[in-house]
C-alpha cells in the first residue's frame, strides 16, 4: 500500500503555487467547459428554431428547420461531457433513479428528458408527411433491395401508423409544432438556465455565487446556438452550391433538384435576420458579464483579494483579450458596421463562438483558479497527449471528441431527416411517383 | 377518427412508464431521508451499516486507556514511564497498527526511522508554538546518517538515563 | 467517555428509573441507544498544542485506506508562519503526513521558502478535518443522494451509489472532499465511524500525543470535552457560510481560512 505511486485525480493538470489546501485540485476541467457550452448550443439552436414556429419570423424558415433539426443532433452530445467527466459512468443514471432535487444537476435527468421529447416531438410533427411519403414510395415499388425493406420498415414505424397526410391532419401537425415550440422555449431556457445555476449556487466558489449566473448562461447559450446555426447553415448551402456546381450527387440525376441560381443568395436573408437576433442577445450576455465583474470590483468584498488578482492579472489575456476583444466586441464590431456581407457574418460568428466558450473556460477553469484558502492559486494545464483513459477523457481529445459528435450525429439525422426538404417536389399522389422524387438528404 | 396527434405523447408516456418500472425494482428499498430531512440526509440507509462494519485497524481505546490494549500482554516487558514525554504517545504510533495481532500480523513492523523522531524533535523556531518545549535538533547537524535508537531509548528519552 | 461512558450514564440513569417497574428485565446497551438517539458528533481542536508531528494523517490514513503516499488525505495539517515585516506563509506538504522535519516553507512552484529564524513573529499549527456540518452544502448538491448527514451527525459518503460528478468536492467550503485514488468516488473524513460506533476514538485522537484532537457526544452535558465547548471560547471555520461546523477550534486565528 504504501509504495505504490497514486495519481489523485485532478494532480496531472493542476499545478499548485504558493498555499493550496492539500485536497484541493482542479477536479471540474474541460469537459465541465464543454458541458455547458454544448448544452448552451442545444438551447440556442432550439430557440432560433422557435422564432420561426412561434413568432412566424418566415424569413427564417429554412433556417428554422435546420436549426431544430441540428439541436436534435446536439442534444445527445450534451450529455456526453458529463458522462465523460463521471468518474463512475456507468452508474450516471442514478440521477433518475434517486434524483435528489436539492441539487441542480439531479434537474439534469428529467428536464433533459422532457426537452428531448419535445424536440423529437416537434420533428416527428415536421417530417410526419414526410415518412409518410418516404413509406409509400417504398411500398409502390414492386421488388425492393433488402435495404429498401429496411428502410421501409424503419420509416413504417417513425409515423407511428399515423398515415393520414390529408390538408386537415398537416394542419394539425403544424399546429402541434407551433405550441411544442412555445413550450420548448422555457424548457430550453430553463435546461441551460439552471446549468448557470449548477455553478451560480455553489457557494464555496466565490468567483462562481452570483445569482445573475443563470441569466448569463442563457443569454450566452442563445448567442452560441444563434452563431452556430449560421455557421453550419451557410456552411451546408456552400456545400450544396459545391455540388450542384459539380453536378454531383443528386444535382447529376435530379432534374428538380434546385439550380445553382436558386441556391445562390438563398440563405441571405435568413442569415441577416437571424444575426440581428445573436447582435440583440449578445449585447444582454455582455451587459450581464461585465456589470458582475464591476460589482465586484466595487463592492470589494473579502474574496475580491484573490479574485481582483485572478481577473486583472492571471486572467487578463484569455479573459479581457480573448473572450471580451476577440469573442464579443470584434465580432460585434464586424456586424454591425454597415455592408454586411454573409462572408463576413460567418467569420463573426466563429469569433462569437470562440468567444463563449472562452466565457464557460473562464468560468470554469477560472473559477478552480484560486485557492479556498485565498492564499495561492492553481494552474490548469489542458493534458494533450493521453496518458490513459483519465487524461484522454478530461483532456484535449477528450473534448475534441465532444466537440466532433454532433456533426457526426447530424449527417445521420439527416439521412432521415432531410434538412433542406423541398416541399413542392412532394407530389400529392403517390401512384404517379417520379424516380427520386422525395427529396433526398442534402449532403450525401 | 382518432386525432394522431397525441402519438408522440403515448410514446413518452411509455418511455417514462418504462423507466419508472425499471426505477421500481431498482432502486433499494431502504432509500429515503434520515433525521436532517430531504435536503441533508436523503440516503440509502443499509450504508450505514456499511460503514460501521468496516474493522478498526489501531486498537488502542482511547486516551484514557492509552497502552491499555497492548499492555495486556506486553506489560511485563515493557515498561512506559507515563511521567516521561513519551508516555503520551500511542504505541501504534511507532510500532504500526496492532490489527489482529498477534494473530496476524504476528510481528508488527516498528518505524525505528530517523524520520519518525524527527517529526516532533526537529528543531522549528517557533516560540509562540507548543513545538518550543519539545527538545529539537538539526537533522543536518545532529549525528547525520545515524538512527535515533541506536542512543536513545524510546521507551525511556530521558537524557540522564542514556 | 464518550459512548463508553455516555452509555454507562444511560444505564444507570434508565435503569434506575424504570426499576419499580420492571426490575427484572435485562438491559442491552444496544437498545438504550436504540432509543436514545441523542448522540452527535463534535470534534474539538487547540491549534495552541499542535505542534505538526503528523501522527494524526499517518494514522488516518492506515486506519481509512488512504494511500499514504496520494497527494490527498481526510485530515492534514497546516502551519502557519507570520513575520515580524508582516509577511505571511502557509504550507501543508503531503498534508502533514511526515510531519513538519524541514524550516522551508512549500510554496508549490513557488519553490521553497527560506525563513530568517529571527523574523519569525508567530507561528502555530491547525488541524484540520471535515467539519461534519450541521447544514452540509455538500449534501445538499448530491445529485444521487449517495452523500447524507447520519441521525449522529456524521456525513458519510455512499461509494456504491455515487456517480463521481464532484459536486460535493466542489461544494465543499473546506476542501475536506477528494477523489480517492482507488475507489474513484469522493471520500472524506468520517470520525472514524466505523470506531467511534462502538466506543473508540478516531483514528487521529488516538494518534495525537498533545491531546489536540478531541472528540465528544455534544450532546451528553457531562462529556468533558463538550464541557470545553460549552464553556470555553472556541471558533469555527468559514462561518460566512452558513454550514454550522461541528468541528470546534481553541486559539483559532483569522488567517486560518
Amino acid at each position: 500500500m504504501m509504495d505504490m505511486a497514486y495519481t489523485v485525480h485532478g494532480e496531472a493538470w493542476t499545478l499548485k503555487e504558493l498555499f493550496v489546501l492539500p485536497n484541493e485540485y482542479v477536479y471540474w476541467s474541460i469537459q465541465i467547459v464543454m458541458y455547458p457550452f454544448m448544452t448552451g448550443l442545444v438551447a440556442g439552436a432550439f430557440v432560433l428554431s422557435s422564432l420561426y414556429h412561434v413568432f412566424g419570423i418566415k424569413r427564417l424558415k429554412e433556417i428554422a428547420r435546420f436549426s431544430l433539426v441540428f439541436s436534435l443532433a446536439l442534444l445527445p452530445v450534451a450529455m456526453m461531457p458529463l458522462l465523460l467527466h463521471l468518474s463512475q459512468p456507468l452508474r450516471g443514471f442514478h440521477v433518475m433513479m434517486t434524483p435528489h432535487f436539492t441539487s441542480a444537476i439531479a434537474a439534469f435527468g428529467i428536464v433533459f428528458l422532457t426537452y428531448g421529447s419535445i424536440v423529437v416531438s416537434e420533428l416527428w410533427f415536421v417530417y410526419r408527411k414526410h415518412f409518410v411519403l418516404t413509406v409509400m414510395e417504398l411500398k409502390a415499388k414492386r421488388d425492393r433491395t433488402s435495404l429498401e425493406n429496411l428502410r421501409l420498415n424503419f420509416n413504417k414505424i417513425l409515423t407511428l401508423g399515423a398515415m393520414d397526410i390529408s390538408e386537415e391532419a398537416l394542419e394539425k401537425d403544424h399546429k402541434a409544432t407551433k405550441y411544442l415550440a412555445a413550450i420548448g422555449i422555457p424548457v430550453a431556457c430553463f435546461l441551460h438556465g439552471y446549468a448557470g445555476f449548477i455553478f451560480g449556487s455553489v457557494k464555496a466558489n466565490a468567483l462562481w455565487m452570483t445569482p445573475l449566473m443563470p441569466v448569463i448562461f442563457i443569454m450566452s447559450a442563445v448567442v452560441s446556438g444563434i452563431a452556430l446555426c449560421i455557421l453550419c447553415y451557410v456552411v451546408t448551402q456552400e456545400i450544396r452550391k459545391f455540388m450542384a456546381k459539380r453536378k454531383m450527387s443528386r444535382w447529376g440525376k435530379d432534374p428538380k433538384a434546385p439550380s445553382l441560381e436558386q441556391l445562390q443568395g438563398a440563405e441571405q436573408g435568413g442569415v441577416a435576420i437571424a444575426s440581428n437576433y445573436l447582435l440583440y442577445f449578445m449585447i444582454g450576455a455582455v451587459t450581464l458579464e461585465v456589470l458582475d465583474i464591476i460589482f465586484r470590483g466595487y463592492t470589494q468584498v473579502k474574496s475580491w483579494d484573490i479574485l481582483g488578482t485572478v481577473i486583472m492579472e492571471r486572467k487578463f489575456v484569455s479573459l479581457w483579450i480573448m473572450q471580451f476583444g476577440i469573442g464579443n466586441i470584434l465580432p460585434f464590431i464586424m456586424m454591425v458596421m454597415p455592408g454586411r456581407t454573409v462572408r463576413r457574418t460567418v467569420i463573426a460568428c466563429i469569433l462569437v463562438l470562440f468567444g463563449v466558450f472562452m466565457m464557460r473556460w473562464n468560468i470554469v477553469i477560472g473559477g478552480q483558479a484560486f485557492s479556498l484558502s485565498f492564499a495561492g492559486f492553481m494552474h490548469y494545464q489542458l493534458p494533450i497527449i493521453p496518458q490513459d483513459w483519465e487524461t484522454f477523457r478530461e483532456g484535449l481529445f477528450g473534448a475534441l471528441l465532444v466537440a466532433i459528435t454532433p456533426f457526426v450525429l447530424f449527417w445521420g439525422i439527416n439521412k432521415v431527416m432531410p434538412v433542406f426538404l423541398d416541399d413542392k417536389g412532394i407530389p400529392s399522389s403517390v401512384g404517379s411517383v417520379p424516380n427520386g422524387a422525395k427529396a433526398s438528404p442534402a449532403v450525401d | 377518427m382518432k386525432n394522431h396527434v397525441w402519438r408522440p405523447l403515448f410514446v413518452v408516456i411509455a418511455i417514462v412508464a418504462g423507466i419508472l418500472t425499471f426505477r421500481f425494482f431498482y432502486v433499494p428499498n431502504d432509500f429515503g431521508s434520515g433525521k436532517y430531512g430531504f435536503m441533508y440526509s436523503y440516503h440509502r440507509a443499509s450504508n450505514v451499516g456499511e460503514w460501521k462494519a468496516i474493522e478498526p485497524k489501531y486498537r488502542d481505546t482511547g486516551r484514557q486507556h492509552l497502552h491499555e490494549y497492548c499492555l495486556d500482554c506486553h506489560a511485563g516487558t515493557i515498561s512506559i514511564r507515563s511521567e516521561d514525554m513519551h508516555g503520551m504517545i500511542s504505541c501504534e504510533n511507532c510500532h504500526g497498527p496492532a490489527l489482529d495481532h498477534p494473530n496476524e500480523p504476528q510481528k508488527l513492523l516498528i518505524d525505528r526511522s530517523r524520520d519518525l523522531c524527527l517529526r516532533c524533535h526537529t528543531h522549528l523556531p517557533y516560540t509562540t508554538s507548543e513545538r518550543k518545549r519539545i527538545p529539537g535538533i538539526n537533522p543536518q547537524e545532529h549525528n547525520p546518517g545515524m538512527s535515533c535508537v541506536d542512543c536513545h531509548d524510546p521507551h525511556n528519552p530521558r537524557l540522564e538515563d542514556m | 467517555m464518550k459512548r463508553r461512558d455516555f452509555l454507562k450514564n444511560s444505564i444507570m440513569v434508565i435503569a434506575g428509573a424504570s426499576v419499580p417497574l420492571s426490575a427484572l428485565q435485562m438491559v442491552d446497551p444496544k437498545e438504550i441507544l436504540a432509543q436514545n438517539p441523542d448522540i452527535h458528533w463534535a470534534f474539538l481542536i487547540d491549534t495552541h498544542t499542535c505542534v505538526g508531528c503528523g501522527f494524526c494523517v499517518k494514522a488516518c490514513k492506515i486506519e481509512n485506506d488512504v494511500p499514504l503516499e496520494a497527494n490527498v488525505s481526510r485530515t492534514w495539517v497546516e502551519r502557519y508562519v507570520f513575520t515580524k515585516d508582516d509577511r505571511r506563509y502557509i504550507d501543508s506538504p503531503n498534508a502533514a503526513l511526515h510531519g513538519y522535519t524541514d524550516p522551508r516553507i512549500d510554496q508549490g512552484i513557488a519553490g521553497m521558502v527560506d525563513i530568517d529564524p529571527e523574523n519569525v513573529g508567530k507561528a502555530f499549527f491547525v488541524p484540520k478535518l471535515c467539519n461534519q456540518c450541521l447544514t452540509p452544502p455538500c449534501t445538499q448538491v448530491c445529485p444521487v443522494g449517495a452523500t447524507y448527514k447520519t441521525d449522529d451527525g456524521v456525513v458519510l459518503v455512499d461509494k456504491k451509489w455515487c456517480i463521481g460528478c464532484g459536486y460535493c468536492v466542489m461544494a465543499c467550503p473546506y476542501a475536506a472532499r477528494f477523489f480517492h485514488p482507488v475507489t474513484h468516488v469522493p471520500d472524506k473524513c468520517t470520525f472514524c465511524y466505523h470506531r467511534i460506533h462502538q466506543g473508540l476514538e478516531t483514528a487521529c485522537v488516538n494518534a495525537c500525543p498533545f491531546e489536540a484532537r478531541k472528540l465528544c457526544n455534544i450532546r451528553d452535558v457531562n462529556d468533558p470535552v463538550t464541557r470545553i465547548i460549552m464553556t470555553d471560547r472556541v471558533g469555527i471555520l468559514k462561518d460566512e457560510f452558513g454550514t454550522r461546523p461541528q468541528a470546534f477550534y481553541i486559539g483559532l486565528a483569522t488567517e486560518v481560512r
